[in-house]
């Protein structure tokens, strides 16, 4: 069991107010995802829930008992570091073992969990070794591993998968959403990439200077934007906003259609413009229009092949019914 | 070209340190050789490098008039207990300012610091005075506690050092693991830091060994080491350079033995953080 309310959060360091007041609710057994730019406070607001940093004022509650005050070591959560954080002086095995050992889970216990974990991660052949003997792949594992055998009410993860590269992250993604289906256990996950929170959360909390911007599926941000900056930070490219005359045409200060809402045709339509560089993905093709007197440029996602020439004049339309409007504060009109 | 000479610049930079290494060890030599010679070859004019008649009689001598082994014993003790006593104080403190720092964490290492920078002799008279108070004059635990305290300051910042290097995200893995701070010192910290610790434990038993101040002041008899083992040999009572050097010998081998078998560990820990 693992519900995690924060109520009534703050931070500071020194004078400088990095969390202002925050409420929030994780439930038992979803996969919530903090994501937000570097510096919005996402990695600060997981490290007041592990424990390792106190806060300021309010309140934290881990399974409806009141946690505030509570030392990490007694929350019952698990930690994935970016840095993995093993500890380079123990084989595998007396890594993952560490946490049941300072438990004070009998012998033969910590060995079953061991070699179940081990099996699931694919770390049995290097459960001897060090983990400066390891790929970056394999410490990820090793500090999942890690966290997995002592069973915890919750897992944290700050940004585990931001030193691997390309390829590896992708399989430890899915990896990492397996082991959330198979454990069902509460999941909080730190990120500033759009993509993993998109792909991996039941829940994502987009931040923003410590602030709480919007809650919700990743489908209700992307249809749903509750204003400007959750609707440019979700979805990739970016959708485009276009303020001026533009919006005010649709009763708007700020209007936003997603590069995948926009239409394309060679003869007419809404807006002119002149194509710069194509960039293609094989099953989409990203455009990037100039010269439309909107802004200094429009994304535009295609399905398929279209002979589009850098210089060429194109025009373009939107979706009416997928265009998203925002007032002057830059929140969503509804 | 450029071959040749970064060959002849290596040759240089070789002999250079050759020259250097000769100078600094030729005074340990010269008391080596020394003392295997009578003591009218000892102050002969010109002096005698190897061709002198060899002979263990200083030794003897020296053996026969004191009691090497009671003085090499209390230097074992009031080194390596100054030492042990100075780290097990030192991990915590060294811990708290690497991980904890609060604002004034440097001033407070530079202050303990400045401490080496006052004349030992200066805090004398006070330390004596305490000492007869406390009745630990010329006794060994006396001794440890002084030596303790005069190389705390260096212990603690070398620990610091190397602490510093651990990233404080694996003792957060630790906490996170449900370790006290206790278990997280002990299981994860000091582990760690192993190499660091030895060659700061070398160090400090090198630097308690040579102190003299302190040992010849603070002892008389019962809790003299070797410092005051040597300075018994150039007494009043004339000039027994053979026998003195005799004396120095016996009193630096075991810490020049410990020096050369650890060599690669002290020049490993005092050049660490330096060269990454």
């Amino acid at each position: 069991m693992g519900q995690i309310q924060l109520n009534q959060v703050t931070k500071s360091f020194g004078d400088v107010q990095v969390i202002p007041p925050l409420d929030l609710t994780i439930e038992d057994g979803e996969f919530t995802v903090f994501v937000g730019p570097s510096g919005c406070g996402k990695s600060t607001l997981l490290r007041l829930i592990a424990g390792l940093e106190d806060i300021t004022s309010g309140h934290i509650a881990i399974d409806g008992k009141d946690a505030t005050d509570v030392p990490p070591a007694k929350r019952g959560l698990a930690m994935v570091f970016q840095s993995y954080a093993l500890y380079p002086h123990m084989s595998v095995r007396k890594n993952i073992a560490f946490p049941m050992r300072m438990a004070g889970v009998p012998e033969d216990e910590q060995k079953r969990r061991i070699e179940a974990a081990a099996k699931a991660l694919n770390l049995t052949d290097y459960l001897d070794r060090r983990p400066g003997q390891l790929s970056g792949g394999q410490r990820q594992r090793v500090a999942i591993g890690r966290a997995i055998v002592r069973e915890p009410a919750a897992f944290l993860f700050d940004e585990p998968l931001s030193n691997l590269d390309a390829a590896l992250r992708v399989g430890m993604r899915l990896e990492i959403s397996e082991l959330h289906k198979r454990l069902a256990t509460t999941m909080i996950y730190v990120t500033h990439d759009q993509v993993e929170a998109m792909t991996m959360a039941d829940k994502i909390v987009v931040l923003r200077a410590g602030n709480i911007e919007q809650v919700g599926s990743p489908l209700e941000l992307y249809h749903e934007p509750r204003n400007t900056f959750v609707a440019g930070f979700i979805g990739s490219p970016k959708m485009n906003l276009f303020d001026g005359a533009e919006a005010q045409k649709h009763g708007a200060t700020t209007i936003g259609i997603r590069p995948e809402h926009i239409d394309v045709s060679k003869t007419e339509g809404t807006w002119k413009g002149r194509v710069g560089v194509a960039e293609h993905l094989g099953s989409d093709t990203f455009i990037h229009v100039h010269d439309t007197g909107l802004v200094d440029m429009v994304t535009v996602r295609i399905t398929g092949d279209i002979a589009a020439r850098h210089g060429d004049e194109i025009y373009l339309s939107p979706q009416l019914d997928k265009l998203h409007k925002f007032d002057a504060e830059g929140l969503a009109i509804r | 070209m450029a071959r040749s000479a970064t060959t002849k610049r290596k040759v240089i930079n070789t002999t250079a340190a050759w020259i250097v290494g000769l100078l600094i060890f030729f005074p340990i030599l010269w008391t080596i050789l020394t003392s295997f010679k009578t003591e009218a070859q000892a102050i002969a004019d010109p002096p005698i490098f190897l061709n002198f008649d060899w002979t263990l009689e200083n030794y003897g001598v020296v053996m026969e008039r004191s009691n090497y082994m009671r003085f090499l014993w209390n230097s074992i003790i009031i080194a390596g207990g100054s030492t042990i006593l100075g780290i097990i104080i030192a991990v915590p403190a060294a811990w708290s300012m690497a991980f904890v720092p609060s604002k004034r964490t440097k001033d407070i290492l530079l202050w303990m610091l400045s401490t080496k920078m006052l004349p030992a002799v200066g805090v004398l008279y006070p330390i004596y005075l305490l000492f007869i108070k406390l009745g630990l004059l010329d006794t060994r635990l006396g001794l440890t506690i002084v030596l303790m305290l005069i190389n705390l300051p260096i212990i603690v910042w070398m620990l610091y050092t190397y602490f510093k290097e651990i990233p404080g995200e694996i003792l957060e893995a630790a906490r996170m693991d449900g370790a006290s701070l206790r278990e997280e010192v002990f299981y994860i910290l000091t582990p760690m830091a192993i190499p660091g610790i030895a060659s700061t434990l070398l160090l400090n038993v090198i630097l308690a060994w040579n102190e003299a101040f302190w040992t010849l002041n603070l002892t008389a008899a019962k809790a003299a080491p070797l410092t005051a083992f040597i300075a018994s040999y150039s007494s009043p009572e004339g000039l027994f350079y053979a026998k003195l050097s005799a004396a120095s010998t016996m009193a630096i081998a075991p810490i020049l033995i410990l020096g050369w078998f650890s060599q690669k560990q002290l020049v490993s820990g005092l050049t660490f953080g330096a060269v990454k």
